[in-house]
């Protein structure tokens, strides 16, 4: 593979943003038929990156080179000319539109010998879908050209922005975050798709944080951090540790460090819960636990099981059929929000940026948004910004939140630092409970490690814990009991030291064995 | 648009037109009756439809207008005073007068889509506010105008109206001249020639017609369609594959404005041959109702915009058969019942009793990298 000529390659690009150097003087290149992963954290530059070589940012300085030819970027036109094409990590396809529809916009006419540049050409859709269908056959990658893309999983949604770029003639594949939102089965497929793909000569560049993937897939692993290429690396000269390290720049602790537990009275106790879902099916059915304090509690389960409604009822924001529980030996079902809050609950909710923040809100009131009417916050009716903005201060110096200042809008910072404002004002109150439902998705490893720091500070604090997560590493390596939830009922419940990866993920699946 | 949408607007024509036959059948036959409404109908549905197509335009691009009023009321205006100039100061004939006073009626929409444009796409206004400054615009634009033109003080009309050149003539569709020597009773010929009246419509009505098709074609069936709907959809992707948003929301507004012009054209340069402030009269946001009734398709709109036409049809033939309305449907006489009839078909239609109907999605929303 070393010896197969460079295809693609990128010199010195230097690219600011206000306030920020996105990309310093980076140099990146990829050879013909591999596929090069690109390493880093959320905001290392990466994107920054990609989206220079796919012509939708322009660099202060550098220069690209495809095969040779110094290529001038202004548009994705002229990348798309120079048979690069990209898969981002928010889809850009139309959901109304029809697969076929999809791939031949702003291409309407390339498949003729003779393209037509009238707007008003008509569209022949019959002529494209047969050439999707003979891509889709040539590369194994199975998609119905007559489909609205809006009812395709996301799977396939990704493999019609595959033949999309090879409709485009695409030998340079960039797939930016493509495992970010699929299933372990579409990761596998997708995995499988990439290598016959440079087998027929594409070479891809690879965006990712995991790990894992990269030493899995990759040919070769470039490291960015903080705008800078920090070294290339070889999957078989490499390792976790090792590419973690680099990324972040310290040694990061990849397994949570933690005393064995010391639970002492029951905080939270659910007996019989019944909840339904959006849709009105019953999606929590007949639900029963208890968290101690001083313990974590881990539920795993494959996404949409339940866990979210669960979390949801706890926390008072979603009605509950049947059923109660206590918090404190105080019974709350049904209660309001602000009382269970005030009763001693933190909430950490699954969707940080819809139900944790408020995106136009600055991080100080963000992080007065729980108790902001209380005497230490208001006089009466009027909110004391003093106080509120004060409080902010010390929170982002505790809680390391990077951001310009207490007053930027929360929308504004990265995901790492959204979710540590979440993290700030939920445990810097005195509770009792925190329900974390996926506290780390979508995170980067450093902001991983800490948020995992600060649950088992809250746990050895003797606060009771209740971890919901789809990651079974993050329920293993935090959990001091495990209870599994499969169809709305939690199917198993067993300590930590007792629990095998392999049992749970049966469990998960619903494959019930007596242990 | 689906079946149950077109069932529900073919339910009430029905309705609208049986109720005109129920109360004029002493009058004149059910045919005849039938036939004139329809005539009618087409005719009064043409600033609608046109209004409705001037939104489905700026909306499968992405942005919202509810500025086709404003577009309108203008459009009527400058149409108007450019074919009174064109025959009274510069001494043209009648047809090259109102020919381009239809013209800078399609104009002056045009250029009120392009201020909507500026607003909306480059500096990013609300959108809402943007259609809003158009419609405000307009109406003080011309009420001002009319007045200071006519009226003010050196005016070179001295200081009244002048009479307008006239109106669009009706096109005859000659059904009658191939099936009339078929006929062999007087009542057959009378059913010729009553039907003829439905076809025999003005250059703007016909025009309406075929932009419904033509719009419905390129909407669907074209490159120019298609990037259209991918900006209004998903305006990142479409620039993702390299098609110019700005250009393409710039220019699909502009082309809005343009059918709102036409439609404004039927108000002074079609229907009468006068202008008086506010003449449009809600017509604009009739449209836009008829628009969204249609999912935002050339053809739905149609068929709504024939709904309201119909019931202002029926308005229109109320008055007609004032004198032999039954005494017990007395209050009928009341101008203002059967006036109502649009506005509450409006509401209902807005409900979305008849389903919901989705907007493009990023309909309202500007674009920004």
């Amino acid at each position: 593979m070393a010896e197969n000529k460079i295809v693609l390659e990128a010199k010195g690009i230097t690219k600011k943003f206000p306030g920020v150097l996105a990309n310093d003087n980076v140099n990146f290149d990829l050879r013909n038929g591999e596929i090069h992963a690109l390493l880093g954290e959320n905001g290392a530059g990466k994107s920054t990156l990609m989206n220079i070589l796919y012509g939708l940012y322009h660099p202060e300085s550098g220069e690209v080179t495809v095969e040779g030819n110094k290529m001038q970027l202004n548009s994705s036109r002229d990348a798309i000319k120079h048979g690069i094409g990209m898969v981002h990590q928010h889809f850009m396809l139309i959901p109304v539109f029809t697969v076929t529809e999809n791939i031949m916009l702003g291409e309407e006419t390339s498949h003729r010998a003779s393209p037509n540049e009238n707007p008003l050409v008509k569209l022949d859709r019959k002529e494209v879908a047969q050439k999707v269908r003979d891509l889709s056959h040539q590369y194994g990658l199975e998609v119905d050209p007559d489909a609205i893309v809006g009812d395709l999983p996301v799977g396939i949604q990704q493999r019609v922005e595959i033949v999309k770029a090879l409709y485009r003639k695409a030998n340079i594949l960039i797939l930016d975050e493509p495992t970010a939102v699929l299933t372990p089965q579409e990761a596998e497929d997708l995995s499988r798709i990439m290598h016959d793909l440079t087998e027929k000569g594409v070479s891809i560049i690879f965006i990712t944080h995991k790990l894992k993937e990269v030493l899995a897939i990759a040919d070769r692993i470039t490291v960015m951090r903080a705008g800078r290429v920090v070294g290339t690396a070889l999957p078989k000269e490499t390792n976790e540790a090792k590419l973690a390290s680099m990324m972040v720049g310290r040694e990061v602790i990849l397994t949570v460090q933690k005393e064995p537990a010391k639970p002492a009275e029951e905080v939270l106790k659910v007996e019989d819960l019944h909840v339904k879902d959006v849709r009105g099916l019953e999606s929590v059915r007949g639900v029963s636990f208890s968290v101690r304090a001083g313990e974590v509690l881990g539920i795993a389960g494959v996404q949409g099981n339940g866990q979210t409604e669960l979390a949801e009822a706890l926390t008072g924001l979603r009605h509950i059929e049947s059923g109660r529980f206590t918090l404190s030996g105080k019974d709350l079902t049904g209660k309001t929000p602000r009382l269970i809050t005030e009763t001693g609950l933190a909430h950490i909710p699954e969707d940080r940026q819809r139900h944790g923040l408020v995106l136009s809100y600055s991080v100080a009131d963000n992080m007065a948004l729980c108790d902001y009417y209380q005497p230490r916050f208001s006089k009466g009716v009027v909110i004391q910004q003093a106080q509120v903005d004060a409080n902010a201060k010390k929170l982002i110096k505790e809680y390391d939140v990077r951001t310009p200042s207490a007053f930027v809008n929360a929308g504004k910072l990265s995901g790492g630092n959204q979710q540590k404002v979440i993290v700030a004002r939920e445990l810097s109150r005195p509770v009792k409970l925190v329900i974390a439902s996926q506290p780390t998705r979508g995170l980067d490893v450093g902001s991983i490690e800490y948020i995992h720091k600060e649950i088992i500070i809250m746990r050895d604090r003797g606060v009771g814990v209740l971890l919901v997560s789809a990651e079974l590493d993050e329920i293993l390596s935090l959990s001091d009991r495990i209870a599994v939830m499969y169809r709305g009922q939690i199917v198993a419940t067993v300590d930590r030291k007792d629990a095998t990866r392999e049992q749970l993920g049966l469990w998960m699946a619903g494959v019930h064995e007596t242990v | 648009m689906d079946w149950k949408r077109f069932g529900f607007i073919f339910l009430i024509i029905v309705i609208l037109f049986g109720a005109v036959v129920l109360v004029g059948h002493t009058k004149s036959s059910p045919i005849i009756i039938i036939t004139s409404m329809m005539a009618t109908t087409i005719a009064v549905a043409t600033p609608l439809t046109l209004g409705a197509l001037s939104g489905v335009f700026c909306e499968r691009s992405g942005v919202v207008n509810i500025g086709i009023e404003g577009m309108m009321l203008s459009a009527a205006f400058f149409g108007w005073l450019a074919a009174i100039y064109m025959f009274h100061i510069f001494g043209f004939g009648i047809g090259i007068s109102i020919t381009v006073g239809a013209l800078f009626a399609v104009l002056a929409g045009a250029l009120m889509g392009l201020l909507l444009a500026v607003l909306s796409i480059t500096y990013k206004v609300d959108q809402i506010i943007g259609g809003t400054v158009i419609n405000i615009l307009a109406i003080g634009l011309t009420g001002f105008l009319n007045r200071q033109m006519f009226f003010g003080k050196g005016s070179i009309f001295g200081g009244q109206i002048p009479n307008s050149p006239g109106v669009l003539p009706t096109i005859h569709i000659p059904i009658e001249e191939i099936f009339i020597p078929l006929c062999k009773s007087a009542n057959c010929i009378e059913i010729v020639d009553s039907i003829n009246k439905v076809f025999d419509q003005k250059p703007i009505a016909i025009s309406a017609i075929l932009l419904v098709f033509i719009a419905h074609y390129v909407l669907f069936y074209t490159r120019w369609g298609l990037r259209t709907r991918a900006v209004g959809e998903h305006p990142k992707a479409a620039d993702t594959v390299g098609i110019n948003v700005i250009k393409m929301r710039y220019a699909n507004v502009i082309i809005g404005g343009a059918l709102a012009g036409l439609a404004g054209a039927y108000f002074t340069i079609e229907s009468v041959p006068s202008f008086e402030p506010l003449l449009t009269n809600g017509r604009g946001f009739i449209s836009l109702a008829a628009m969204i009734f249609g999912n935002w398709t050339p053809i739905g709109a149609w068929t709504a915009a024939l709904v309201f036409g119909a019931s202002q049809a029926l308005n229109i033939k109320m008055q007609l058969f004032r004198d032999v309305i039954p005494p017990q449907w007395a209050f009928l006489q009341q101008s203002y019942v059967v006036g109502l009839i649009p506005y509450i078909l409006t509401m209902i239609i807005l409900t979305g009793i008849i389903g919901r109907t989705t907007p493009p999605a990023a309909d309202g929303v500007p674009y920004e990298k």
